[in-house]
């Protein structure tokens, strides 16, 4: 072009040394490295609290992991089985005999230590029992040598994890200051003494007064059934939701109505989906209160906003020259959505789907209104439509339900629930990236 | 250059294949393309040329209604293949997309295998009787679209892994697997270097043997180099259309001719 009138520079261009740098560089510079200061801190801070997160919670938690246990071994005699059995307080004579076994051990152990029957009480529960109910069953172990784990009650598993203390201890009806002498010398003899506490992880919710005996299994089978009802309903309504709104569906204001409200749903207050299940699936439709399945609905209706925008991302996300390929070639519309687009956009839609169900899994405002927060999960579910039907906890309710009990053992249960929850969503998580990584595709 | 000769080519047939009659495209209120009356004839390639946003590719879209996948696009007039209507409502636009092939600007071959790539359109119209067949309607369109012998020995490898020149082949290759009757080309070569170029230009020129391939391109040396007929459009309007060595030597209209000299576009 020549229209272009050049202007001549009064005295040419100033020279400068690339050597110094001007007041405009050091200014930008000195921007750039307080904005890169300003990012290592905030994510130290976030570091921080994860950190501080997960030392509170392990060091709060993993006491729920063990059990303070007395393992006594003793040998019942054919006598003494018989004169037990004709008393009329059968379990005391069995606890007698309980009581004097341990005496002989701390005897053996050359500690000398004067408690009383009410003290074994306080300590292991009554023991009798469960000793009796041992040889009714088993008559051919008696006479010879049988071993007993007893778990502990939940105040000496306090003082053995350093929850209790003697300073602390107030003399009560649970646990006597001088009871703490008798856990000490069964201590030092080897009779008393911690074990992994499998009941915790598989067993039921025991009452209010016994967190000693307090399991989270029946709540994880709760929660893996409402999960059930989440996957098989949340996953085909939302994926065939947003393949239609995507790759079918005009574009006009229905479908943007529809569209705004899909984004706000998932935006709406858990409990709000909460109330609407107790409103519908219970008080409406009249199905059983507690009931996995109701919360599993509740959780659906949930999980479809987060399913059904993380579907359509994924799909709007695979190139439009996919799409010509394959009408080009004579491909139908649903052809061509099936065979290219919907595989290559698998990935997201996985990762969203599982994504989606950890929050279901985590979710704790809505089981608070359809009754499954405050039952006691007594009873693992017996057939397979059982476990949908069957009032049932969920590990967030469950945890939530500890948390609100009296008794500071079942504090650490509390925390040794979120352990368990934590894992299995770390778990979720890494199968979402480990799908990511196996279906991802280049193009 | 030697490239910018015009080819003298005796156009063979001067039977009609697809004849387009007052057309108007309409993107919502934008009036895309404006009355256009062209006749294409079978055999024989023909470019459409013009500058950018002159409605070439928006045509082209039109004659295998690749336009119908986009809402607010309307096509007005008639297109008819061998006399017949392909907006007549009882025309299924799938039929007609396995009759005339597309195609595109970008190379796109699906994220799957070179066999696969080309296998399925056959696949989906049922050409093939079993797997044998199948295989040799795969080799006979890798082989026409003169890719077979860089292939023949990874068939099996993603299509994706290939050069950008091997790729548009493959995609050629994938047109005809169809059988098409009509191949439309979208700046094929936009994307490639001047070998691949070269190539594909002469793959066009051997495919005019059994199709009637239409190219839109925006290199007037390509236009000149592969083509028996030259339609140029601007602004929506076919402005000329004739035999290409007439259109490169004795433009009738000014428009055509500035363009061709390089003074508008």
């Amino acid at each position: 072009m020549t229209d272009t009138i050049m202007i001549p520079a009064a005295d040419g261009p100033k020279k400068s040394s690339l050597l110094v740098q001007d007041a405009r560089t050091r200014k930008r510079n000195a921007a750039e490295t307080r904005f890169r200061i300003y990012g290592m801190a905030a994510i130290g801070v976030g570091l921080l609290f994860l950190v501080f997160l997960f030392t509170s919670i392990l060091r709060s938690g993993l006491p729920a992991f063990t059990q303070t246990v007395v393992e006594i071994e003793f040998t019942l005699t054919q006598e003494q089985f018989d004169t037990a059995e004709t008393k009329m307080l059968k379990t005391g004579e069995y606890q007698n005999i309980f009581v004097s076994a341990l005496t002989e051990q701390l005897d053996a152990s050359g500690l000398k230590v004067d408690f009383d029957n009410k003290a074994i009480e306080r300590i292991v529960g009554k023991p009798g029992g469960t000793i009796r109910s041992f040889f009714l069953e088993n008559p051919d172990r008696i006479g010879t040598p049988a071993s007993f784990e007893l778990a502990a009650s939940s105040r000496v598993d306090g003082y053995l994890n350093g929850r209790v203390t003697r300073d602390t201890l107030v003399d009560s009806r649970f646990l006597m200051a001088t009871d703490l002498d008798l856990v000490d010398a069964l201590e030092d003899a080897g009779i008393i003494k911690g074990a992994f506490n499998w009941n915790f992880v598989t067993g039921k919710d025991s009452g209010v007064d016994n967190p000693g005996g307090a399991g989270l299994g029946a709540s994880v089978i709760g929660s893996f059934f409402m999960m059930l009802v989440v996957l098989f309903l949340s996953l085909p309504i939302g994926v065939a939701a947003s393949i239609y709104l995507e790759e079918f569906a005009p574009k006009n204001r229905w479908t943007d109505l529809i569209e705004v409200n899909i984004s706000n749903l998932a935006a709406v207050p858990s409990i709000v989906f909460g109330i609407l299940g107790l409103a519908v699936f219970i008080q409406f439709a009249g199905f059983p209160q507690s009931a996995p399945l109701v919360g599993g609905l509740v959780l659906t209706l949930m999980t479809l906003p987060t399913i059904i925008i993380s579907t359509r991302a994924s799909l709007a996300a695979v190139p439009p020259s996919i799409r010509d390929a394959a009408l080009g070639v004579g491909a139908s519309k649903m052809q061509s959505v099936f065979h290219h687009v919907l595989p290559l956009a698998m990935p997201g839609i996985l990762t969203g789907t599982i994504i989606g169900l950890a929050q279901a899994l985590g979710e704790t405002a809505p089981l608070l209104l359809i009754g499954m927060v405050g039952f006691v999960a007594r009873e693992y579910p017996e057939t397979f439509v059982g476990g949908f039907t069957d009032a049932n906890s969920a590990m967030p309710a469950q945890i939530y339900t500890w948390a609100s009990r009296a008794d500071p053992g079942f504090y650490e249960k509390a925390w040794g629930g979120i352990i368990i929850l934590l894992l299995f969503l770390i778990t979720m998580n890494a199968i979402a990236v480990l799908l990511r990584r196996r279906f991802e595709r280049r193009w | 250059m030697n490239d910018m000769r015009i080819v003298e080519r005796k156009v063979d047939t001067n039977e009609v294949k697809i004849a387009a009659k007052d057309v108007q495209v309409y993107y919502g209120d934008n009036h895309a393309i404006k009355d256009v009356s062209v006749e294409i004839e079978d055999k024989t390639v023909t470019a459409f040329i013009g500058p950018s946003g002159c409605g070439k590719s928006t045509f082209l879209r039109c004659i295998n209604r690749m336009n119908d996948t986009i809402d607010v696009c309307r096509v007005v007039g008639d297109i008819m293949i061998d006399g017949e209507d392909i907006y007549d409502p009882k025309v299924d636009p799938v039929q007609l997309r396995a009759k005339v092939g597309m195609v595109f600007q970008k190379p796109n071959p699906f994220p799957k295998s070179i066999y696969d790539n080309v296998a399925y359109g056959p696949k989906i119209h049922g050409l093939a009787k079993n797997k044998a067949d199948l295989d040799n309607i795969v080799e006979n369109a890798l082989r026409r679209g003169a890719i077979w012998d860089e292939v023949k020995d990874r068939l099996h490898a993603p299509g994706t892994g290939l050069s950008g020149g091997q790729q548009q082949r493959l995609c050629i290759a994938r047109a005809i697997a169809t059988e098409p009757e009509v191949l439309l080309m979208d700046e094929p070569c936009s994307a490639l270097d001047p070998i691949a170029t070269a190539q594909v230009e002469e793959l066009i020129d051997d495919l005019r043997k059994s199709y009637s391939v239409v190219i839109v391109t925006h290199s007037m040396q390509q236009a000149a180099r592969v083509s028996q007929k030259t339609a140029f459009f601007h602004l929506g309007h076919l402005v000329e259309y004739g035999e290409t060595t007439t259109i490169f030597t004795n433009p009738v209209d000014p428009r055509t001719e500035s363009y061709i000299t390089g003074r508008i576009g």
